[in-house]
């Protein structure tokens, strides 16, 4: 039995068109819904447990500075008080976070060397009714502060919060 | 004068490397979507800190909580009303954790996206409610200020 001969396969080029226009839409789309977010950072807080908070009798104990933040109207920040034991101090008005910053440093450069002193430790104590806002700056300004040439001078690292029971 | 005409050929362009190239786009955008819906509640406003240090690496196991204005937790696209609430969350986490080879609760990294207008009593009782659950490392999320 003879076949005709078939038809030459035609050189089938597919039509992209539909696909590309497709494509082009969904990435109109997400390009569209894309939000560009500023970048995060984090401030580091340790909290351990009470019951691992057992230290070795002959080690030394580090200086810890008490920090109170006071809420007044609104919730807003109406003062802050500092204590180390040996000086307490109250700041108050529109630079207490700057005399925060100054006090730390105050005390940083009075415990002198931190490998062989304790080191500084600042525990907050907060009033629950503040806002979050104050609560970072002032961890802002006991953690560093931003020198003119635009570097960060590190101060106080171990950060702790008071429990409110407590 | 005459000219002789010249015969245009017939330019077929070639469309494969724009194509991969906007298939490529496209897998972008649909990746970074996926994870800032589950990750980051956008309605949330972040404090700003110019100070704060970017998170340099990331930790082999961290729970991401934000924390509403109103006082509401979200995790993982799931909404909790109250942070009282969140003890079988943890649990779930902690437990999820340990499957991944981080037994102990204190390597875990809490990352707290809190409003910055919430209280910060808030904030305490959230981190008090992780601390029952044996977490002990947090990191207090802002936005970078430059």
């Amino acid at each position: 039995m003879r076949f005709r001969n078939r038809r030459k396969a035609d050189n089938t080029a597919a039509d992209m068109t539909p696909m590309i226009d497709v494509v082009f839409q969904l990435l109109a789309f997400f390009v569209m819904t894309f939000k560009i977010t500023a970048l995060e950072a984090d401030f580091n807080v340790k909290m351990p447990l009470s019951s691992s908070a057992v230290s070795p009798i002959d080690e030394v104990l580090p200086t810890i500075i008490q920090v109170n933040l006071r809420a007044g109207t609104e919730r807003n920040i109406s003062g802050i008080d500092v204590d180390t034991g040996s000086a307490s101090q109250t700041f108050t008005g529109e630079t207490m976070f700057q005399q925060l910053t100054t006090f730390v440093e105050s005390t940083l450069a009075e415990e002198g060397d931190p490998s062989t002193s304790g080191g500084v430790e600042v525990e907050f104590s907060i009033d629950p009714e503040l806002r979050y806002v104050w609560t970072v700056q002032a961890m802002e300004s006991v953690s560093g502060k931003k020198l003119p040439d635009g570097k960060v001078q590190r101060l106080v690292e171990k950060i702790k919060f008071r429990n409110p029971g407590q | 004068m005459r000219f002789k005409k010249k015969e245009h050929p017939l330019i077929a362009i070639d469309l494969t490397p724009m194509i991969d190239v906007t298939f490529q786009l496209i897998a972008f955008f649909m990746f970074i979507m996926n994870f800032s819906q589950i990750e980051r509640a956008e309605e949330i406003k972040l404090p700003t800190s110019e100070i704060a240090i970017p998170p340099e690496e990331v930790p082999t196991y961290q729970i991401i909580l934000n924390l509403n204005e109103d006082g509401s937790v979200l995790h993982d696209g799931v909404r909790i009303e109250k942070v009282e609430l969140m003890t079988s969350m943890l649990r779930r986490e902690t437990g999820q954790a340990a499957q991944r080879k981080v037994s102990n609760p204190a390597d875990i990294s809490v990352i707290v996206r809190a409003d910055q207008n919430v209280a910060t009593g808030t904030v305490q009782e959230m981190i008090a409610k992780c601390q029952d659950a044996k977490l002990e490392k947090f990191s207090l999320r802002v936005k970078e200020r430059k």
